[in-house]
């Protein structure tokens, strides 16, 4: 084959598009801020850049929840205070399968499966969470989220949350109560922004393609309802 | 070969790329998005059930299993239970799943069950 000659039209026209794309597909955040998350080897187990897994095969293998719109779901006081103190936050893991065992009733989680998080000195919780707070891939789906603190479930959340929609199906609504193959929710108002909430139960497959949350199409003000419930429980403060 | 039938070669592959973003099987699906309330062996004794107020069907409970027809596991799967006036603890994945994938965890369901539909 002959060697692209990059001195004629065509080449110069590659090169310059080989540019544009690099620069359209750089990380958003500036070197030296990622250096940290280079030095503690973040990036192996987190996703820095996306696009989120797009087979079962790479989605069974992801290590740890995926960064790259982490500006755009956490709350970075909570980023910055629970890289100090990392408590588990989803039940069976990353992907469940892989973290689970069969028991007399039911299959268990396997805990010993299970490691502890890697855990920060103040000084670099605070920069690491300044870092994360600039990594905000997928921002037009939550730009035109309102979120309306004012549409409260009331006493019904609890139902909607469980008998009506089924979501307490796999999340935990208080520590040991309520299904385990996604993150625990009554502390999803600290962890979270409220328009990632609203945005994310929308559509989860817009954020996560191949996640195992089902998208259950509900109106916009039964999402409202069922965000502020979940605020709501991480107002309590729970013994584990 | 000349600079050109390079470069169309190399958009063409780069467009199969990313359209062959192909049907999983269904046993991956199964392993994937069932598993978690219907178990690891399909008995519907799954990670989350501790707290549900219906207990998920049963995949390998043949008698159970061959009352339903394959249109009506093809609607649940997609739509819910609801759509066929069961629990809406049995979700929609009309968002995750094709129908062809859907299809084919209809035949992977009768695998389960090692039943047919008699009341076709
Ligand atoms: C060995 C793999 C591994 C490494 C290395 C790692 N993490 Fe994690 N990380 C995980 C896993 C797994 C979770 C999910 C924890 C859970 O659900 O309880 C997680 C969770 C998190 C979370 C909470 C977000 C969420 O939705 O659960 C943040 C923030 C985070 N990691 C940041 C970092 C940073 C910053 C670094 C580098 C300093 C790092 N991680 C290194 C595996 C890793
Ligand atoms: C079949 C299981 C399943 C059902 C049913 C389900 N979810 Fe989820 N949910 C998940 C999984 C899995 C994730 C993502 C886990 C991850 O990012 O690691 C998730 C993520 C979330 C998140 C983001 C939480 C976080 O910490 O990232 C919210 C909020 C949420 N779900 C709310 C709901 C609501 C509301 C419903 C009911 C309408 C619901 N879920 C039904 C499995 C489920």
């Amino acid at each position: 084959m002959n060697s692209l000659n990059m001195t004629t039209p065509l080449g110069k026209w590659l090169l310059l598009t080989l540019a544009l794309f690099s620069l359209v597909t750089a990380s958003p955040a500036h070197a030296g801020d990622l250096d940290l998350l280079n030095k503690h080897n973040c990036s192996s187990c987190h996703a820095l850049t996306g696009p989120a897994p797009s087979t079962l095969a790479a989605l069974w293998q992801r290590k740890g929840p995926d960064l790259f719109y982490a500006g755009n779901k956490y709350r970075q006081e909570w980023l910055e205070t629970w890289l100090q103190n990392p408590k588990r936050i989803r039940p069976a893991g990353m992907f469940y399968m892989n973290h689970i065992k069969p028991g007399p009733k039911r299959n268990m989680v396997d805990t010993s499966s299970l490691s502890q998080h890697l855990q920060l000195n103040s000084s670099d919780a605070k920069s690491i969470a300044a870092t994360l707070a600039t990594l905000k891939e997928n921002r037009s789906l939550i730009q035109n989220e309102k979120h309306d603190p004012k549409l409260s479930p009331g006493p019904l959340g609890e139902m909607m949350f469980d008998k009506i929609y089924g979501c307490m199906a796999c999340h935990q609504i208080e520590p040991g109560f309520g299904g385990l193959s996604g993150p625990e929710v009554y502390t999803a108002g600290t962890r979270l922004k409220a328009e990632f909430m609203l945005s994310y139960i929308r559509s989860p497959q817009a954020w996560d393609t191949k996640v195992w949350m089902p998208n259950a199409h509900l109106p916009d003000n039964n999402i409202q309802k069922l965000v502020n419930y979940m605020i709501n429980l991480s107002k309590k403060s729970y013994n584990e | 070969m000349n600079n050109c039938c390079f470069i169309i070669i190399l958009i063409m592959t780069s467009l199969l790329q990313i359209s062959s973003a192909s049907a999983e099987s269904a046993k991956d699906n199964y392993r994937t998005y069932c598993m978690q309330c219907h178990g690891m062996a399909g008995q519907g004794m799954g990670l989350n059930i501790q707290d549900m107020s219906v207990q998920p069907r049963d995949h390998t409970d043949t008698k159970a299993m061959s009352t339903r027809t394959d249109s009506e596991l093809f609607k649940v799967i997609k739509e819910g239970g609801l759509a066929i006036s069961k629990s809406s603890l049995m979700p929609p994945w009309a968002d995750t799943l094709t129908d062809n994938e859907i299809d084919d965890l209809v035949k992977h369901l009768r695998k389960l069950c090692q039943c047919d539909n008699q009341t076709k």
